[in-house]
């Protein structure tokens, strides 16, 4: 992607600040310009994504308190608008559906006749993290990258406008840093912002990524930021850096899996787990689904949907009369050993990036790094 | 058939190749050749096992007679193959019916005159065990897969 | 023929291909051939070895392997096991079948030309190895020694015999063994694995193409490698539960394959370390 300043510099040099007003501006502006505005939002004690107006709309003040099972919202001592990690939802819900109409298709006198539904959605993301344009990007290799494309991903992706956020207030169960993701987004937005909550001010540093994004820029009003803003900006990354709640170790990840298929710590984290598929859902990248087809009660209208499947299912891996994973053990290690082992395999890259939504949100608290950890360790006490 | 033609022969057949020239001569000394036409039975269930066959050329068919369903094949056995454990262990009898599929040219092994043999050198008694049992493990296991009804699961 | 085919590049891979039932036929207590013609009079190009997802309108999808291509007729034959191929199965001429595909890797049977070549098939896995074995009858003196070996419960199991009786007057060496049998059968009883043993092709050089239930492939793998046939030129068509058919769904995985898009078909020196973990 072009990276183009609305002055013509380099985006190395330049960067332009807006304040809450402008952020509000931005978001109008996108509206205005065709696209369904999605951002955080506090509903139902969490921090989730939705469609936001405006700055009203947006989780000021609030921040996310994370551990192994474990989601709390506080109130923050100053009024941040990003001032939280991640909530139990990710991007994916929007460009991968948790139920899609593939297409439907009617009985006629002469046969049978498909229709293929049309697809368009222009959305704006704010708010997104550096994990979360990660696992966009690694779900960009499964849905786009292989020999067949995912017309309805490309669909929703293609369109979609990407305003990031910088991290500065990481949650306990966070490890972007060992997976390289974060906290300072990477290629891949249209906008990047760092939040500066100081005691007079309250800034967004702004970084443009794309044309596009120096377009809908255009509408609104930017200053130029105060000499030490820059420094202050990765001041706040830096900060967040230095408070990863967890970290996993990730050399020679694939080959020690593979190793150690059958090592007694799968029957250990069987025994916790409940095969509830929790992880699954909210981790950005899990992309399994299944296919259903439905009919009406006459049975002369039929559709076919895709939705959201897990590998924790018991019908998953259904083969003839029973399924080949039949223990919960057998399911939590394809999980696990798919997400930091083969995923590389397939898709060269790691499956994880290390958002630590598995963590907080499985029931028993299961921790995919001190699962790992357990394992690396017993291996090199031999 | 001469007494050597008949070790040339069984040294080059399983499961005595691989025994010394000592021992052939000492096993084929229980040996004869014989023949079978096409369709008769060379031994029926319950009758003493007092000899085994190893065939040269044709194929047996082992059975086993149900009432109303006739006789059910379990086994078939081709050339270069043994033919009967049961003159092995007491008490003596065969297991199955006999039935030649075709005409059927073997080499019949007297059951006790081998036995005895063995008794004598137990070290050739060993040699013939570590052979038959092989035999006996391939047709265990051979019976065992069949058990599972494989066949009928499969889709696609 | 093409050794491998792929739906179209201008098709959406998630949408079926309209075909009408033009023949059915019962091959089997409970299984049935349709044979399946293109609204679209587009015929497919497939390789033997390819499956594709076969849709009853409403009721779902199956993974079925391709059978045979000929006269304009795509022929799949269907075991039924569940709601969707007991749809298919109940199919009658007329009737609208959605097809998708073809899908996955084949035999590559071209690769044993020059070579031995040992086809080994158990119950319903004769149908995938059938067109493998046609291609060579097609081409039969660009092929060595031809076997084509066929285990099935009994007699009346034994499927697909006039196609058998064809090959065999084609110049392949075809032979039958079934689990069990009454007095009728003169033919051969015993483990599919036996006619491995006792048949004469040279082991070192030959190409082993063999389908059917995983046991019955594993054993009969072991077969043909304790005979000298290297694991690499072993080739087996494995099967997992598939959705998308397109390496999408993640459903088919099997370590790091997709049984759907890098198989089915896969050489055993690759699927022996997978195979040996339980519930991979």
């Amino acid at each position: 992607m072009d990276e183009v300043q609305p002055d013509g510099g380099s985006s190395e040099a330049t960067k332009v600040l807006i304040d809450r007003t402008g952020l509000d501006q931005l978001i109008a502006a996108l509206g205005a310009n065709g696209y369904l505005v999605v951002g955080p939002t506090v509903r139902d004690s969490a921090i989730v994504y939705d469609e936001i107006g405006s700055v009203a709309d947006l989780p000021e003040g609030w921040t996310d308190e994370q551990d192994g099972g474990h989601y709390r919202l506080q109130r923050r001592l100053d009024d941040a608008l990003f001032g939280y990690a991640v909530g139990p939802q990710s991007w994916k819900q929007f460009l991968f559906p948790p139920r899609n109409l593939l297409f439907s298709a009617s009985r006629t006198a002469e046969g049978v006749r498909l229709n293929e539904p049309d697809v368009e959605f222009p959305y704006a993301f704010v708010g997104v993290r550096g994990c979360e344009l990660a696992a966009i990007d690694i779900q960009d290799r499964v849905f786009l990258g292989g020999a067949y494309r995912d017309r309805s991903y490309a669909a929703r992706r293609e369109p979609a406008f990407i305003v990031a956020v910088n991290c500065g207030t990481p949650a306990h169960t966070c490890f972007c840093v060992s997976m390289g993701t974060g906290p300072r987004v990477g290629p891949g937005f249209d906008l990047a912002l760092t939040e500066l909550v100081e005691a007079h001010r309250h800034v967004f540093l702004v970084e443009v990524g794309t044309d596009r994004g120096a377009q809908i820029l255009s509408s609104v009003s930017t200053s130029q930021p105060a000499p030490g803003d820059p420094q202050a900006a990765d001041a706040v990354v830096e900060g967040a850096a230095a408070q990863m709640g967890r970290q996993m170790d990730t050399t020679g990840i694939k080959q020690l899996l593979e190793r150690n298929m059958e090592h007694p710590r799968w029957d250990d984290v069987a025994e916790r787990c409940l095969a509830c598929g929790n992880c699954t859902m909210v981790c950005p990248t899990c992309f399994c689904s299944s296919v259903e087809d439905v009919t009406d009660l006459a049975g002369d209208n039929a559709q076919r949907w895709r939705r959201w499947d897990s590998c924790f299912t018991l019908d998953f891996s259904h083969v003839g009369e029973s399924s080949t994973r039949s223990s919960t053990k057998s399911r939590y290690r394809q999980w696990m050993t798919h997400k930091l082992g083969t995923w590389i395999d397939q898709f060269d890259t790691s499956g994880c990036v290390g958002c630590g939504r598995c963590i907080t949100w499985c029931p028993v608290g299961i921790d995919i790094t001190e699962e790992l950890a357990a394992i690396r360790s017993t291996e090199e006490q031999e | 058939m001469a007494r050597r033609d008949l070790e040339r022969l069984l040294a080059e057949l399983t499961p005595f190749s691989g025994l010394r020239d000592a021992d052939l001569t000492t096993v084929a000394a229980c040996g004869q050749n014989v023949s079978f036409a096409a369709g008769t039975y060379l031994f029926r269930e319950g009758e003493p096992a007092d000899r085994f066959f190893l065939l040269r050329q044709g194929r047996l068919a082992l059975e086993a007679a149900e009432p109303g369903r006739g006789a059910l094949v379990i086994d078939t056995i081709g050339p270069g193959e043994v033919a009967g454990f049961s003159w092995l262990f007491p008490p003596y009898r065969w297991q199955f019916d006999g039935h030649a599929l075709d005409r059927i040219a073997a080499v019949a092994f007297d059951g006790s005159c081998l036995r005895g043999k063995c008794d004598g050198d137990p070290r050739l008694g060993y040699e013939l065990m570590k052979h038959f049992s092989s035999v006996m493990t391939d047709r265990m296991q051979s019976a065992r897969i069949r058990l599972l009804d494989l066949y009928g699961q499969t889709a696609g | 023929m093409y050794s491998v085919g792929r739906p179209d590049a201008a098709t959406e891979p998630m949408l079926p291909r309209l075909h009408r039932v033009r023949s059915t036929q019962s091959d089997g207590p409970d299984v049935v051939t349709l044979g399946l013609e293109p609204e679209d009079s587009q015929p497919m190009s497939f390789g033997p070895g390819q499956f594709n997802m076969l849709w009853a309108f409403g009721v779902g999808e199956a993974a079925i392997s391709v059978r045979a291509g000929s006269d304009g007729l795509l022929l799949h034959s269907i075991r039924e096991v569940g709601a969707i191929t007991r749809a298919l199965c109940a199919m009658k001429l007329g009737d609208v079948v959605g097809v998708r595909g073809p899908f996955g890797s084949g035999w590559d049977v071209e690769d044993g030309r020059d070579r031995d070549v040992v086809l080994v098939a158990g119950g319903l896995g004769l149908a995938p190895i059938l067109p493998a074995a046609w291609e060579i009858a097609g081409r039969r003196a660009d092929y060595r020694r031809a076997l084509l070996l066929v285990g099935a419960r009994s007699p009346g199991q034994m499927l697909f015999r006039r196609d058998l009786e064809q090959l065999q007057s084609r110049g392949l060496e075809v032979q039958m063994i079934v689990d069990h049998a009454s007095a009728g059968w003169s033919g051969q009883v015993g483990l599919v694995t036996e006619l491995v043993e006792r048949s004469d092709f040279d082991a070192s050089s030959a190409l082993a193409l063999v389908c059917g239930p995983e046991v019955m492939m594993r054993f009969t793998a072991r077969a043909l490698t304790d005979r000298g046939v290297p694991a690499g030129a072993v080739r087996i068509s494995m099967e997992r539960n598939m959705k998308c058919a397109i390496g999408l769904c993640g459903h088919c995985q099997l370590g790091p394959e997709f049984v759907c898009r890098d198989g089915p078909v896969f050489d055993y020196e690759r699927m022996q370390p997978l195979m040996k973990v339980r519930e991979l």
